[in-house]
């Protein structure tokens, strides 16, 4: 069997009740990995022939939940969540740190598959070589702590009663989808703990549309053999030693929850009310000010990582008191924070902490409210259509907002479909074009990093990526980009950022001999490719046009209007010019379609036998 | 090689990040392979925030020793850790119930009771948490007399409920309740 993987998939079919083991050959996995490259391998496997007419939030979708053969043995635990995704119509990789991973790999199983559909409300219980599916009456409709709570009680007391006399039982990990996802929210994510949450790609719908609320795993097995012990037990210490230093800022010392003043004072790319600017100088809003009120817990982490970027927040007095979230990073202070016009550390909190509790991606899911504010500012969308009114700032009229979105009521109803959708439909309600407010790439509303300025993403990371608006995938010269692609396989977190030492601790895990050059060039662009066919082929609502949509929002390319950048924009002729660039860097025609013979070579026939159809 | 001596592991819960390195480094170091349910120190998360550290806090009187049927548990003359005898132990569980805080546990490989040994006075756990900086383990080295007899430890051997409730109410305030 090959090292550092559990050795076994549960291929779970909830319209049937159908529950069975399958194992992936060691040829697969030695070119796939696991994560979001072997979870692309099994969708296009399995759905590909019929892609377009796959509704992403039908019983035929699967939901997939991968580790890697790194997953919870390095440190940095991640689960990664795939399917067809119902925001892009291709398939995103979307990864969230926390205990599941591990105690899923110590019940023997790598992953879950999920498909069909159960006729209530279920939840997947695994334990040790074997899983079961559970009624879960009692946590559907419940917010995120009440969710934990009463999985933890109620599985720990199962298994207390069915094996007594061990001892006390530790609490399992868990992956779940909150409220937003339950009623098929497209912005909403698959989380752990309160507030970790794999957010890109809108899965948290996924499950909701199969009416399954969440996979609890308990194992009480040993994590997987590794071909070197030695090697690995030295290189454990060393990653960790490395991502503890307190000599640098980030990620232990402040996590990334400093951002959301230096991101906009600095490099005037953090989005501010739906991205009509992108600097401020608030110092009110600095990260000591997060810290000293706030932070609870400086140190933060998830299993195996000593890195803790992560910071315990808990508001402590005044109206928004109770409210608790994790730092918040950075990517959350800003969609929560300045871009609904909130500048208070408190209050940026309260509406993080609500997000995570009703179940939304805290990036796309506020990326949403901000643009109906927008919309609001304008006169375009009124307090007759709302039914209050959304001013900048206000956080109770957009907690009223979220809510009305997870419950699909009146105007939140459409704003439940993301922002693209929803700038559509909205368009058409009102004769207007509404899509120039929507800031997303391909149906992925757009991570906390502009590119205007010039001093934080390059041009075309999101335009050109398979993962769309996702921040932490962006590409920019088709060879490097494959480092994202390589942590979200192995399934482990990326702030490492020392290649040398991850293929080192890559290959003591696995024993096997792939280099990073290797993976660069073949391994990862083929993950790639496979990504991109799907995204191409996408529907069955929207077909992406890559001349048009292979590109940034409109807000974008208007020049900047406030900060030591005013007037700097992104420049169309670059983005462009790098653009063909990237094209045949990865191997993709003028037109953006990946090209036969580049896909021959990477074995991708069959890849290649489907975009036929939407080559010229 | 250290010698033996007289040590006494403080857990400082509130400063506990739960990322668990302990367990990987006590089970590497027992076990030879990261086994997070076979670790001797184990951490709880019964509500994310409210990390429990949980292990043996070598009561004064041991009532684990005193509880076992077959003599399978005894105190280290040097280090005061409760060592257990596997090819004695019956797998009753007496020990479990007998410990203020159930921290014994029956092994998932070999389903015998697992206690802290202490590492015989050099705890890997608290190496790994040192090293991080975190410092929710630190080693006490006492003087034997001050050891012996000393009543406070049989208070930090507390159910994982026990001291969820009141870790979570340190940090969550009246929020708690509804928590845990």
């Amino acid at each position: 069997m090959p090292r550092g993987y559990a050795g076994k998939i549960l291929d779970i079919d909830l319209s049937n009740d159908k529950i069975k083991d399958i194992t992936i050959s060691e040829e697969v996995l030695k070119n796939y990995v696991g994560g979001r490259g072997l979870a692309a391998r099994i969708l296009w496997d399995r759905l590909g022939k019929k892609w377009q007419n796959v509704d992403p939030l039908g019983p035929e979708n699967l939901f997939i939940a991968l580790t890697g053969p790194m997953t919870a043995i390095h440190p940095g635990a991640r689960v990664c969540i795939t399917g067809k995704s119902p925001q892009s119509n291709g398939i995103i990789g979307s990864t969230c740190s926390g205990e599941f991973p591990s105690e899923l790999k110590c019940a023997g199983y790598d992953g879950v598959i999920v498909s069909g559909k159960a006729e209530k409300p279920v939840y997947i219980l695994v334990t040790d070589d074997k899983a079961e599916i559970r009624d879960a009456k009692k946590v559907w409709g419940t917010e995120s702590p009440e969710t934990i709570r009463i999985l933890n009680k109620e599985v720990r007391e199962e298994l207390s009663k069915r094996h007594p006399k061990i001892g006390v039982w530790k609490e399992p990990g868990m992956i779940y989808c909150g409220p937003a996802g339950e009623n098929r929210v497209r912005t909403a994510a698959v989380l752990q703990k309160v507030s970790h949450a794999a957010g890109y790609g809108g899965y948290g719908a996924v499950m909701g549309s199969k009416n399954l609320k969440a996979i609890v795993a308990k194992g009480r097995k040993p994590l997987p053999d590794v071909a070197s012990p030695s090697a690995v037990r030295l290189l454990w210490r060393e990653v960790d030693r490395r991502l503890c230093n307190r000599e640098r800022e980030w990620p232990t010392v402040h996590g990334t929850g400093y951002g959301g003043y230096e991101t906009a004072a600095r490099s005037s790319s953090e989005p501010i009310r739906n991205w009509q600017e992108e600097w401020h100088d608030e110092k009110g809003f600095g990260g000591p000010k997060f810290d000293y009120r706030h932070w609870v817990k400086r140190c933060w982490s998830d299993f195996n990582c000593a890195g803790s970027c992560m910071k315990l927040a808990i508001v402590k007095a005044g109206p928004y008191k109770g409210a608790f979230t994790d730092d918040p990073d950075y990517e959350l202070q800003a969609y929560c924070g300045p871009n609904l016009g909130i500048f208070e550390p408190d209050k940026c909190i309260y509406m993080s902490a609500l997000v995570d509790y009703l179940g939304f991606s805290g990036i796309n899911g506020p990326n949403t409210f901000a643009f109906a504010a927008e919309l609001y500012q304008r006169g375009i969308l009124t307090k007759r259509d709302i039914g209050f009114e959304l001013k900048w700032g206000d956080v109770e009229a957009f907690e009223k907002l979220a809510r009305k979105i997870v419950k699909r009521e009146g105007i939140g109803d459409v704003l439940a479909e993301g922002t693209y959708r929803a700038a559509l439909k909205i368009s058409e309600m009102k004769g207007v074009d509404a899509t120039k407010y929507a800031v997303h790439v391909k149906g992925v509303e757009i991570g906390a990093h502009g590119t205007r300025s010039g001093e934080d993403y390059n041009p075309i990371g999101y335009a050109c990526s398979p993962q769309c608006g996702d921040h932490t995938s962006g590409v920019y010269d088709a060879y490097r980009d494959m480092g994202s692609v390589f942590s979200d396989s192995a399934v482990i977190c990326s702030f490492v950022q020392d290649w040398e030492l991850t293929w080192d601790y890559y290959r003591a895990i696995t024993g096997w001999e792939t280099t990073q050059e290797e993976w660069n060039r073949v391994l990862g662009p083929r993950i790639m490719q496979i990504q991109r066919a799907a995204l191409l082929l996408g529907g069955p609502d929207i077909v992406w046009n890559p001349a048009v949509h292979d590109d940034n929002p409109p807000r974008w390319y208007e020049p900047l209007p406030s900060g030591p950048y005013k007037g700097k924009t992104t420049d169309k002729k670059v983005v462009e010019e790098q653009k063909q660039q990237f094209y045949k860097a990865i191997g993709w025609d003028e037109n953006g379609i990946p090209k036969s013979e580049i896909l021959k070579k990477l074995g991708l026939e069959d890849v290649d036998k489907a975009l036929e159809k939407i080559r010229k | 090689m250290m010698r033996k001596q007289v040590v006494w592991i403080f857990r400082d819960l509130l400063r506990c990040s739960g990322c668990r390195r302990c367990e990987l480094a006590c089970s590497l170091h027992h076990e030879g392979k990261m086994w997070p349910e076979a670790s001797r120190i184990r951490i709880f998360m019964l509500f994310p925030g409210a990390e429990v550290i949980h292990l043996c806090s070598q009561c004064h009187d041991y009532p684990c020793v005193a509880s076992c049927p077959v003599n399978a548990l005894s105190v280290d003359k040097d280090t005061l850790a409760v060592k257990v005898d596997r090819e004695k132990c019956i797998s009753c569980g007496k020990c479990i119930d007998a410990c203020p805080g159930n921290i014994p546990f029956l092994h998932p490989g070999d389903n015998k009771a697992t206690i802290c040994d202490l590492c015989d006075g050099d705890p890997e756990c608290v190496k790994v948490c040192r090293e991080a900086r975190f410092d929710a383990l630190w080693l006490l080295k006492q003087p034997r007399q001050w050891a012996e007899g000393n009543l406070n430890r049989k208070l930090f051997a507390q159910k994982p409920e026990d001291l969820t409730k009141d870790i979570a109410e340190n940090i969550y305030g009246e929020k708690a309740k509804e928590l845990v």
